[in-house]
């Protein structure tokens, strides 16, 4: 622990929350949680999905449902918080602790100004604070938050500005009323990893500048070693380990917390990765897919209506049997391009080709022969799977569709397929929303690989997963990949996960390709400035290693510090 | 590995589907079994009408002139209900309005349901292809649908009864034409419902992997909207039974002398002073109806609804 003892500012001891079940028994979501939260300390509460760290920060707030039954003791500055009235509860929400939520683009009301709902923030806990002075003050807190723009910002609709800039002005409103604790629920979860950097910044500013304590709730151990000084390590709703930072990263006590650790792709960009060796084939021989020249545009049909440039001559190949790895962030049209490559979009100019079959010009039998070839995974495994089908419908799919395999067949073709995303052959029987999120993205790689494609497209296949499980589907990818030898486009925003799986890399910014190359050029000696910054900004599950990092970052950013932009 | 396997390995609780999970559902909530068994009861008087009748000995097209008095009334308590005549007889003729009233739910029901049915097909054919392929198609349609929701539907059908041969079954020409005109409102419901499911990746998936659009349509996207379609249908069947009822009273429904509630209300009307009874068997006889089919068709929308939290 630290040398100089930070006072306390909130205490959580022996906490335990159940939720009433449907008809049955109570249901335990928390067990016995303690922890404390210092002024000008980070206490980030880590864990994966279910285990119950979002439940924990909120009972702070007393923001529960009224089917939560809540134990054990929560103080604030020594004022006991479970239990307490209505009026006293409303006084510590957003009056002695702020809030920021996961996505800013929901925590808005999309009818009013930003500077009215800081305003109002503002009045809600001071009613008598006189008109100018609320007004100097939201344009203050804005200006704090590090927006620059602050009177178009406080004048602008949330629908106007981009997701930092939601996110800046949700920690302006968190701060109006100088909280002595900060609740951050994913802060930077929905936003790109450029501006989730700056993000991050600011936290850490007002950490230091004001001396908050911030109770940090996330899953993403890059944000944790960038940001936390204490860290709770949760599952099941019980706390595995607590440390501080450095000693939790350096020395993990805990095997969870070690697996934890191990499960996540590093980013190193130090050494070439050890990644497998992909069959070079022959010069001569045909690229599995192709795209040249590729313009797509969007809402161009209709009259009088604006049409939106998603891609612009983008031009890359796929050689039998590679990876490429699809890199870019929201809105950089990446998952257009996978789209256009199973011949989903139109092409307004170029050509995409499949194994020689240019996909503008084919007919649409030829286009339905093309997709037999082409596997598809999706990011959210739930949406891809109609959830009227069971299991064993959704992948036996593509055999009823392209193949005149009997009954009996398909089931023996779904069995080999379970077996070979290792899964239960039972699991043919059961409906998609009785599977967790990995064993539904198992599915849907069975799916795809069910007529043995040449291609597969994956778009941001673990993106919606976590991270432990991240692990093993990419390494079920990449092992079915060895076995059945497809090329593969590998569509995602997450540098770490496309180091651990590709050969080539493509670097897309606004519908443009800014970078492209081998693997190990493009990311560890990236000739671009963006790419720089994009590799500099990925935090790193390493405290000391990401201080380091964000230095670069920093000497990066200094020519144009918020990187984002709003059309 | 460890960590993956066990978190992966962690099932999720199942929840119930499938037809048991609904008549589970249905039998736990009061209102829409009473519904049903209202709806039972109805269909099968209606099937079994001759044998219902044939208890007290009587059919809804025999005179009683002897139960009458002077004025054309109903002599004796509530319309003449006696032992023979369980609901009385009708003022003028004397005829057994239990028998006007079983027999009436033939002509309700079967006018009821069948236009229901027409107009669903019509509405999901219409609905699920407009917002699937969208484009000219939806737009022609979408004027269609608009056109025929301004239609004076009422004025329309007493002036085409007023030009269609006798020749023509009436209560096949009531179904054609009520069915004709009922379909815009569930083809506009399924219409939304398709455009969202449209942009859903399963549907996305499906064209993907080389599915044609009648395949995604059919195998996608219809069961995804079955359980909007069977509730609407429910909730349309009264509003049908009511329609029939209207025509019929206004006199341009089913041709006397066979049974009509709507017909007989319109009658009752005239008696409601002298004889309240004959216009209380019918009108209650329709308010059950169309309230069970309502009740029994919101029970059905909350036993579809998977997110539906049982109070």
């Amino acid at each position: 622990m630290s040398d100089e003892p930070a006072p306390t500012v909130l205490s959580v001891d022996e906490v335990s929350i159940s939720f009433a079940g449907q008809g049955g028994p109570e249901r335990p979501v928390v067990d016995r949680v303690s922890f404390d939260l210092h002024a000008g300390r980070v206490l980030a509460l880590v864990g994966e999905s279910g285990s119950g760290k979002s439940v924990t920060a909120m009972s702070v707030l007393g923001l529960l449902p009224g089917t939560a039954t809540v134990s054990g003791s929560i103080r604030l500055d020594g004022g006991e918080l479970i239990g307490a009235d209505a009026a006293r509860l409303r006084q510590v929400r957003g009056g002695q602790i702020g809030t920021i939520f996961q996505e800013p683009m929901n925590a808005f009301n999309p009818v009013y100004t930003i500077g009215w709902q800081i305003a109002e923030a503002i009045r809600s806990h001071d009613p008598r604070t006189a008109r100018a002075e609320v007004e100097a003050r939201v344009a203050e807190l804005l200006s704090a938050a590090g927006i620059r723009d602050v009177a178009r910002v406080r004048r602008a609709h949330p629908h106007e500005l981009s997701g930092g800039q939601l996110q800046r002005a949700m920690i302006a409103m968190a701060i109006c009323s100088n909280p002595v604790a900060l609740i951050a629920d994913e802060p930077t979860t929905a936003l790109d990893v450029t501006v989730q950097a700056g993000i991050l910044d600011l936290i850490r500013r007002l950490r230091d500048e004001h001396g908050t304590a911030v109770l940090l709730i996330t899953h993403d151990m890059g944000v944790v070693a960038d940001l936390a000084d204490d860290v709770v390590v949760m599952r099941d709703g019980r706390v595995v380990e607590r440390a501080d930072a450095a000693t939790l990263f350096a020395r993990p006590q805990a095997a969870y917390t070690k697996a934890l650790l191990a499960a996540v792709p590093t980013l190193d960009t130090l050494e070439a990765p050890a990644g497998r060796v992909a069959p070079r084939p022959a010069e001569d021989a045909e690229p599995a897919a192709e795209v040249r020249g590729a313009c797509i545009v969007y809402g161009a049909s209709g009259w009088g209506r604006r049409s939106l440039t998603a891609v612009e001559d983008v031009s890359f190949h796929i050689e039998a049997g590679c990876t490429l790895g699809l890199v870019g962030e929201s809105g950089s049209g990446k998952s257009t391009v996978g789209r256009a490559l199973a011949g989903l979009v139109p092409l307004r100019a170029g050509a995409v080709r499949i194994g020689g079959v240019d996909l503008t010009t084919v007919s649409a039998r030829g286009l339905r022969a093309v997709r037999k070839r082409i596997g598809y995974v999706f990011q959210d495994p739930a949406s891809s799977l109609n959830p009227r089908l069971t299991i064993g419908q959704a992948i036996a799919e593509p055999l009823r569709l392209h193949t005149d395999a009997s009954a009996a067949g398909r089931r023996t073709r779904v069995d080999e397929l379970l077996d070979a995303v290792r899964l239960d052959r039972d699991f043919a029987g059961r409906f998609q929303h009785e599977l967790s999120g990995g064993q539904r993205q198992r599915v849907a790689i069975a799916r795809a690989i069910a007529l043995n494609p040449t291609l597969l497209i994956a778009d941001e296949p673990t993106s919606a997963l976590d991270v432990s499980v991240q692990a093993s589907i990419l390494e079920l990818i990449r092992r079915l990949q060895d076995e059945l030898g497809f090329a593969c486009l590998f569509i995602s925003h997450d540098l770490a996960v496309v180091q651990a799986l590709v050969d080539d890399v493509v670097v897309m910014r606004r519908g443009r390709i800014v970078e492209a190359g081998p693997a190990e050029q493009v990311l560890t000696a990236p000739r671009q400035p963006y790419t720089q910054r994009l590799l500099a900004a990925a935090p790193v599950a390493d405290p000391v290693q990401q201080r380091l990092r964000r230095d670069e970052w920093r000497a990066l950013n200094t020519a144009d510090d918020d990187v984002e932009i709003v059309t | 590995m460890t960590v993956a396997n066990t978190v992966e390995g962690a099932s999720v609780t199942a929840r119930k589907t499938g037809f048991r999970h609904v008549v589970t559902s249905i039998r736990g909530d009061g209102w829409a079994s009473a519904g049903i068994i209202t709806i039972a009861v109805f269909i099968l008087a209606a099937i079994f009408a001759p044998l219902l009748t044939a208890i007290p000995g009587q059919n809804p097209y025999t005179y009683h002139l002897g139960l009458l008095d002077d004025s054309g009334a109903p002599k004796g308590w509530g319309g003449g209900i006696s032992a023979t005549h369980w609901f009385g007889v009708e003022p003028l003729t004397g005829r057994d309005l239990f028998a006007i009233v079983v027999y009436g739910a033939r002509t309700s029901l079967l006018v009821g349901v069948s236009a229901t049915i027409l107009s669903v097909l019509i509405g999901v054919l219409v609905g699920i292809t407009t917002g699937f392929f969208g484009g000219w198609y939806d737009r022609v349609m979408s004027r269609v649908v608009d056109v025929m929701f301004g239609f004076p539907v009422l004025v329309f059908l007493i002036a085409l009864t007023a030009i269609v041969p006798s020749s023509i079954p009436r209560p096949l020409f009531m179904i054609v034409v009520i069915g004709l005109f009922g379909w815009p409102a569930i083809s506009r419901v399924v219409r939304g419902q398709v455009l969202s499911l449209r942009e859903r990746n399963f549907v996305v998936a499906s064209t993907a992997m080389g599915a044609r659009p009648g395949h995604v349509l059919f195998t996608q996207v219809l069961p995804n909207v079955t359980a909007t379609i069977i509730v609407y249908a429910t909730i349309m069947v009264p509003s049908m039974i009511g329609f029939e009822a209207a025509l019929s009273f206004l006199g341009v429904g089913v041709p006397p002398p066979t049974p009509s509630w709507g017909r007989t209300i319109g009658d009752a009307v005239g008696w409601v002073q002298t004889s309240p009874m004959y216009l209380v068997f019918p009108g209650l006889a329709l308010l059950l109806i169309t309230l069970a089919f309502n009740v029994f068709g919101d029970g059905l929308r909350d036993a579809l609804d998977p997110k539906a939290v049982r109070r």
